[in-house]
């Protein structure tokens, strides 16, 4: 369904396009798979049909293009971020160094997040079934939200598995989803978290299968989900392209996202795998450490296994259980990857890294003040990575963030964490240095370290806010 | 032939049907595994299904996971399950058969070092519930390679073609789920007449069937269908709330088996 002009000459030493995978058996290399009890066998094969019937079905895409733009408001924006470029630029060790920033903004979506871009899509996929009930697993609630909003606009019962920890960290989509009418079901079985839910998700539509569709959240699980939900998040990727072809005339240099399960890393990925000259840059949950227990970093500590019905990377110990995980950001907090991230990361097509929960904060209240935008903690990570990677970066390049959410479900949990070390943004920058280093620029003077104000962009600079806004896919 | 295989034939010889009780190794006490093994053999089981814990047992219910998690915390491990199977395999005539994730098994060094583990224990068999038929090839090999039957699942929602497939790659025997979902107690007897005669017209494999079963009258209306009742749920529980009450689980779960080994007899019971 990708709209990628055929560019597979690939280097990449694999008989199949890294564009054209999964294989029949929903492999991605060596990764993916169904592992998944016989009584599941048949709604996934169900599923994979439905899904082989829609792509001839043009009222179907019609329908979820229709939603997406006039529902969800795609396409979001492709937003030059002039402070965290400027930041970046600081942070480089020469002048000839410092790539510009650009944000994809998934915040704008409705529901703050890329997570109704997969749900509106697998929404219509449970009305084509005939089924009229669905359920879903959520950690910090996002995709939660994002399952009770799409069945409440397309008239489907929704009940959403929520650890019972997750339920007390992110009481504000609780409550959201409760509006929307969806029942939220809390899990007291194993962690309490992601993972639990997931499981009790499963259960439930082992029961219910004949008139429930689960919507996973992320590109993880049995074939076909990871195919599946990546396709409905390629929307990301495929408008990014067209963007970044109309605005700089060419493909960027880099593309940076987080990756928990991975799902928008895969959306905006997928636009770009085979154009070899595009860096991909996937950022996991580093948490306190990287001691076991500590981090939420599958792809850079873990180890390939099977969890939740699919062979990747998952942090498990030498006999199989899965560890305990950690991240300040509760949608990072899980113990396994999408399979693909997985063949992505053997085939070294994505480079794969994590950040600590501490420099995650540190690039959410820098995002905050620099750009105006408050991120998700889980866009926090690939913001803080972006910003490293950017400053190595030549001046004259491009580097694309996918800014997969916006963080006011997080404000609570930073404030605890370290609101009483936020100092205003005021005592930092008194006006009398503004005034100065205005000065100090008329006399040709370097740039201070303070956030930008408004003098710095002349009203001619090229592709400012608005400018992505009128791009369709 | 196995050990699983020659059981199976025995019974049928003798027109038997066989009573395939489940546990949870490491539940309800650490270390218990011998003894439970000792007192479902005296009470009349044929085979004993050993799960070995897991952390995320999708298909499993509440009775089943809990105990699993339970077994964890204390410090269970599949190294140990193996060794206590080893220490008790001697002194024991019933057939073990490990009910084990495909996760285990493929982060203890996969198929083939798996299986070559547990038959040196001395399990007779394997049934990894969360693999299906797509997903078996190797383990169908390695299980081969080491005298172990391979029991895969069927599922009421299973295609009869695809039944055929699955029953024709098992050894052993073959799992009938008697319903959708997941493990645990239910109050009616399920209905699995059509389903085994349907599935007996394309194998010889004996039938063993799970999923529900919880009663000696359950136990009945399932063995005059299939060839073996599996029942865990019911005994797990009665296991732990022994435990917690400080009663003898060992005598408890004993007894239990022996009454559910009643509805292997015709006419007997309630």
């Amino acid at each position: 369904m990708s709209d990628t002009p055929d560019t597979t000459q690939t280097p990449v030493p694999n008989a199949r396009p890294l564009s054209a995978m999964p294989d029949e058996h929903g492999r991605f290399g060596e990764f993916g798979g169904v592992y998944v009890p016989e009584t599941l066998v048949s709604a996934l094969r169900e599923l994979s049909e439905i899904y082989a019937q829609v792509q001839q079905d043009r009222q179907f895409w019609d329908r979820l293009s229709g939603l997406l733009r006039s529902y969800v408001g795609r396409p979001t924006s492709l937003f030059k971020a002039e402070g965290l470029t400027r930041q970046a630029r600081e942070n480089a060790p020469s002048r000839e160094r410092g790539a510009t920033i650009w944000l994809k903004r998934e915040d704008l979506a409705h529901t703050g997040a890329h997570k109704i871009n997969n749900t509106m899509g697998q929404g219509l996929l449970t009305r084509k079934m005939g089924k009229r009930r669905i359920i879903a697993e959520t950690g910090a609630g996002q995709h939660g939200v994002a399952s009770a909003t799409a069945a409440a606009a397309l008239g489907l019962e929704c009940d959403v598995y929520m650890g019972s920890e997750d339920v007390r960290r992110q009481h504000l989509n609780v409550v959201r989803m409760k509006m929307l009418g969806a029942r939220v079901i809390p899990v007291d079985s194993g962690s309490r978290t992601l993972k639990d839910a997931t499981n009790e998700a499963m259960r439930d539509w082992m029961g219910s299968v004949e008139h429930t569709h689960y919507i996973l959240g992320s590109v993880v699980g049995p074939h076909p989900f990871p195919m599946i939900v990546r396709d409905f998040q390629s929307i990301i990727g495929r408008e990014t392209k067209a963007q970044c072809l109309r605005l700089l005339g060419a493909l960027p240099s880099a593309v940076v996202a987080c990756v928990g399960g991975g799902s928008n890393a895969a959306g905006i990925f997928s636009a770009f795998v085979d154009d070899e000259e595009v860096k991909l840059f996937g950022v996991e949950a580093g948490g306190r450490s990287g001691k076991p227990g500590d981090h939420a970093a599958p792809l850079t500590l873990g180890a390939p296994g099977v969890l939740h019905g699919s062979r990747s990377y998952v942090l498990q110990d030498d006999a199989g259980q899965t560890s305990p995980v950690h991240s300040v950001s509760a949608g990072l907090d899980y113990p396994g990857v999408g399979p693909e991230h997985a063949h992505w990361k053997d085939v070294h097509r994505v480079t794969y890294s994590s950040v600590t929960d501490e420099q995650a904060l540190d690039a959410f209240l820098l995002c905050a003040r620099a750009e105006g935008i408050i991120p998700a903690l889980e866009t926090a990570h690939a913001l803080s990575d972006g910003l490293r990677i950017a400053s190595e970066m030549d001046r004259d390049e491009h580097l694309v963030i996918c800014l997969s959410g916006r963080g006011d479900k997080d404000v609570e949990e930073v404030d605890r964490l370290i609101g009483d070390k936020i100092e205003p943004l005021r005592a930092r920058r008194p006006r009398q240095r503004t005034r100065d280093k205005k000065k100090k620029q008329a006399t040709g003077g370097e740039n201070g370290s303070s956030p930008r104000t408004d003098e710095h962009h002349p009203p001619s600079d090229p592709g400012r806010a608005d400018q992505g806004q009128s791009d369709a896919q | 032939m196995g050990r699983i295989d020659d059981i199976f034939a025995l019974a049928r010889d003798e027109n038997r049907k066989l009573l395939m009780p489940f546990v949870c190794a490491g539940s309800p006490i650490p270390g218990s595994l011998g003894a439970l093994l000792g007192a479902m053999e005296r009470a009349g089981a044929g085979i004993v299904e050993v799960g070995i814990p897991f952390s995320d047992p999708i298909a499993d219910g509440p009775a089943i996971a809990s105990a699993m998690h339970a077994a964890l915390e204390s410090g269970c491990s599949p190294a140990g399950v193996f060794d206590e199977v080893a220490a008790a395999r001697q002194g024991l005539s019933i057939g073990i058969v490990a009910m084990v994730s495909v996760s285990i098994v493929s982060a203890m060094g996969g198929p083939q070092a798996f299986c070559q583990r547990a038959h040196e224990a001395g399990f007779d068999g394997l049934i990894i519930p969360d693999c299906p038929l797509e997903e078996s090839a190797a383990l169908i090999d390695a299980a081969r390679a080491h005298g172990l039957s391979l029991s895969l699942l069927v599922s009421p929602s299973t295609p009869p073609e695809r039944a055929r497939e699955i029953a024709s790659a098992s050894t052993g025997f073959v799992y009938m789920l008697a319903r959708s979902g997941i493990t645990g107690e239910r109050d009616q007897a399920p209905e699995i007449g059509p389903r085994v005669r349907e599935l007996r017209e394309s194998t010889d494999r004996p039938i063993a069937c799970g999923f529900g079963i919880a009663t000696a009258e359950h136990v009945r209306a399932v063995v005059e269908h299939a060839d073996a009742a599996i029942v865990g749920s019911a005994l797990v529980r009665r296991w732990r709330d022994a435990h917690e009450q400080g009663a003898d689980a060992v005598e408890v779960g004993e007894r239990f088996v022996r009454e559910l080994a009643s509805g292997l007899h015709a006419g007997a019971g309630a």
